[in-house]
């Protein structure tokens, strides 16, 4: 069968391109005719809010789902990918969102796996891979671990950077990348970017998925978007504004948070004075306003989210105290923390956050079970009125209120966890990474009723590695770096290159 | 034709049409076993197996196992007969108090390693499983005790009747009523289904999990020892073989009855009905003439049909954002 060549946009032939793939699950659709090129030696941004599609092309990129109608045409033949093993052996090769690694197993071990090298009589051929693993880690320049490194020792950039390694080992001609970004910091960020533009400049076709407009502007050369799953548009990163991508992407006008607070009171919540960790933060002194937002960022493992754990109660500190309501504060176990108003939203949604297999309803009114029901039984009706109200202060979409959690999307989720907290009545509610990985909508959705909980006289840690939304949402702004705090900033005189000054030692 | 339809979709609903099916099918063979003394036999002799597999559906659904229910039933099944024996004037009451506190003893034991030290449940119970035979056969000297030795009062409370059902069907029924209302309609209930679904979310709502795992080790060792009781005065005998393998048949119970392995799903009425539905079989095998050996392979593969089934998930689709009702 003989392509149809489609004039296409410009410039050199796409390695592989994606023709009016529609893909159907039983009772949705989940592609209705979608079409993607991608070129050699160029990094194409796809973007999406969370269920315009993007996940499942990729699967059906990667061999994992089939599709109902349309083809994919590498280098002008149309290809069928049958299985992931189909995927690899034509060079398209994934990484995925979250990093599925064998945390047991070494480096070498994790970049082979599937496709081991084998010697004599079919046995692992251990020193091969070695050698191989040492060559792709020249290749990328990684120098700070090596091929018998076991997984578990790496931080989760280092692992997105095995993750390349691994990609590579398949010799990758397509690289798709599925939210690489989302648990990095600024600076590692870069370093990944710096791979990248490596890899690009070697002639890979890079599709590069992500919800952060400041990488997909810093890395893309172009960019597709998707909506409801269908294709809405494509073109050059450099001549489009992201104004212009998020109204393609919302199909509608996206606010972008703006602080125009005047909800702060003189009033101190939350005093904290000198509290000090064995081993992960020192002397750390802040005070929190009634009807503050108070960011605190800094790169990953900076000691953010265990100097949050050990407010809530799930650590314990080594020194010094804390002041909550006026009076002295030392919760024993997040039990503690919660009776007393102080709330924490973790940072991991999947593990910390929701019960993916109960009801929005349970998981709601899980926290507040003792003030809703009062006595021994439980009482449904109050409890579904309790839940509907919050849910729909939030806008979760779903089917009832009985549906499992673990059937929403990211974004749905998040908001199914933050609602729960709201039903005990909190005085100060911390938000750990609050927007990791969920869509435009869904963020500005969170980030517009986290504005509204200041002003009903809340107080609100958020704890968050995108700077724009430190910045946009915070009064002030704690930056920190190795477990100590480096600078209190006013978010409305500071700038993001200060802030990042200060959070890598710049300053 | 809703309700029907309804039903069918859930696992309770699967397994009591399976269980009439299956029942009526070997009743139309052999017309004798859908007499009501049938009925009422199967019901008296999957009493215990109900009561236990209520409380292995606890574990299993906070991401347990306890595997000591059999010893347990085993070792407070001898104290109670050995109190009876040499103390034939105790009464009734205190026998069973003497029995449910063994099991309540052991209970606790279990539920120390499991729940406060955080040993995994699968080692604790296999390592306490010997050790609780091994204290039968230390306390009984390896002898048993068998009727003649054990006082009338104590054998005959099981079958005793009330409104022409026995005593060990209506505390079985009792119990299995507690515990579908405590599992579904107290907090205690619905935050075991919460640690099971995900134990860090539940610490991070400020849930004691290591208290609410205690509990229910406490609970299941306490019905044990009630079953050691009930088990050693219903077959009139104690010896350290009792309730061999039963373990297994109440975790059995519970995968049959749809409650999910690895925890967070699965109710307490599908654990009773998988009960229900060996007790049947149980029962049905020797009439229709089929060797009881034949029944470990039935059951299992009862077991794995379950399994296979409940490895198939059902999704909905049609989302809508969720409004207050008017």
């Amino acid at each position: 069968m003989n392509s149809v060549n489609s004039a296409a946009s410009g410039g050199s032939q796409p390695i592989l391109e994606v023709r009016n793939i529609v893909k159907d699950f039983p009772g949705v659709r989940a592609l209705d005719g979608v079409q993607l090129r991608l070129k050699s030696g160029e990094v194409c941004a796809l973007l999406g809010e969370n269920g315009a599609g993007k996940s499942t092309l990729v699967k059906i990129l990667t061999g994992v789902y089939q599709p109902t109608e349309g083809e994919i045409v590498m280098d002008g033949r149309p290809l069928s990918l049958e299985s992931a093993q189909d995927a690899w052996d034509h060079g398209i090769t994934a990484i995925h969102q979250e990093t599925i690694m064998f945390s047991e197993l070494s480096v070498a071990e994790n970049i082979f796996m599937g496709h081991h090298l084998t010697g004599k009589f079919s046995l692992v051929n251990w020193q091969g891979m070695y050698d191989e693993t040492d060559k792709l880690l020249k290749r990328l320049g990684i120098t700070d671990f090596d091929p018998q490194t076991p997984i578990k020792e790496l931080s989760v950039a280092q692992k997105h950077l095995v993750e390349v390694a691994k990609a590579l080992s398949h010799d990758a001609r397509v690289l798709i990348m599925d939210e690489p970004t989302a648990s990095l910091s600024q600076k590692e960020v870069d370093e990944l970017f710096v791979i990248v533009r490596r890899l690009r400049d070697e002639g890979t076709a890079i599709l590069f998925i992500s919800h952060r407009f400041d990488d997909i502007f810093a890395i893309s050369d172009s960019f597709v978007v998707f909506r409801d799953g269908a294709f809405v548009g494509d073109g050059l990163l450099k001549e489009a504004k992201e104004e212009d991508l998020i109204k393609m992407m919302a199909g509608r006008e996206v606010k972008t948070s703006a602080n125009t607070r005047t909800s702060v009171s003189d009033e101190v919540v939350l005093q904290v004075d000198d509290l000090c960790h064995a081993t992960e933060f020192e002397h750390i002194s802040f005070s929190l306003h009634r009807g503050e937002i108070l960011g605190f960022y800094g790169l990953v493992g900076s000691g953010r989210s265990e100097l949050m754990h050990a407010i809530f109660g799930l650590t314990a500190p080594l020194s010094g105290q804390m002041i909550f309501e006026g009076s002295v504060f030392t919760p024993k176990s997040p039990e503690d923390a919660i009776t007393q108003g102080l709330v924490y939203v973790p940072e991991d949604r999947q593990h910390c956050g929701a019960i993916l297999d109960m009801s929005i309803g349970d998981n709601i009114t899980l926290p507040s079970l003792q003030s809703i029901t009062g006595g021994l039984k439980l009482n449904w009706k109050k409890e579904s009125s309790f839940a509907r109200k919050y849910a729909s202060k939030l806008k979760v979409k779903a089917h009832s209120l009985a549906q499992k959690v673990v059937e929403l999307s990211g974004g749905n989720q998040q908001k199914v966890v933050i609602g729960k907290w709201l039903g005990t009545g909190p005085k100060v509610i911390i938000l750990d990474e609050p927007t990791k990985g969920i869509d435009v909508g869904a963020k500005a959705m969170v980030h517009q009723f986290i504005n509204e909980l200041v002003e009903s006289g809340l107080s609100v840690i958020i704890v968050s590695s995108e700077l724009p939304e430190v910045l946009g949402l915070s009064d002030r702004i704690v930056v920190m770096r190795e477990g100590l705090m480096r600078a209190t900033l006013n978010a409305k005189e500071t700038s993001q290159e200060e802030i990042v000054a200060f959070a890598t030692g710049l300053k | 034709m809703v309700l029907p339809k309804n039903l069918l979709k859930s696992r309770e609903g699967q397994l009591v049409l399976i269980t009439i099916v299956f029942y009526v099918a070997v009743g139309i063979a052999s017309p004798s076993f859908l007499s009501f003394e049938s009925m009422d036999s199967i019901i008296t002799d999957t009493a215990i197996l109900m009561i236990m597999a209520c409380a292995q559906m606890m574990v299993i659904l906070t991401r347990g196992i306890d595997l000591t229910v059999a010893a347990n039933i085993a070792l407070s099944g001898m104290v109670s007969a050995l109190i009876a024996m040499h103390l034939p004037g105790t009464p009734l009451i205190l026998v069973m108090s003497a029995a449910v506190l063994t099991g309540l003893v052991l209970g606790m034991f279990n539920a120390v390693l499991i729940a406060l030290l955080g040993i995994p449940s699968i080692v604790v119970s296999l390592g306490a499983m010997a050790i609780y035979r091994g204290m039968v056969f230390v306390l009984s000297g390896g002898q048993w005790v068998n009727s003649q030795e054990m006082p009338a009062s104590f054998t005959s409370f099981p079958l005793a009747r009330v409104f022409g059902i026995s005593n060990l069907a209506v505390i079985g029924l009792i119990i299995c009523v507690l515990a579908v209302l405590m599992m579904r309609y107290t907090r205690f209930g619905r935050e075991l289904y919460a640690i099971g679904g995900n134990p860090d979310a539940t610490s991070y709502v400020g849930i004691n999990i290591k208290k609410r795992l205690f509990a229910v080790y406490t609970i299941t060792g306490l019905l044990g020892g009630l079953c050691g009781y009930l088990w050693v005065a219903r077959y009139a005998i104690a010896y350290t073989e009792i309730a061999l393998n039963f373990e297994l048949l109440t975790v059995a119970s519970c995968v049959i009855g749809g409650v999910g392995i690895a925890g967070g799903t699965g109710t307490v009425l599908g654990a009773v009905l998988g009960a229900l539905f060996l007790g049947v079989l149980q029962n049905a095998l020797p009439v229709m003439g089929i060797s009881p050996f034949w029944q470990m392979a039935v059951s299992g593969t009862a077991i794995l049909v379950a399994v296979i089934v409940n490895s198939r998930g059902k999704r909905q689709k049609g989302l809508q954002i969720l409004r207050v009702s008017q």
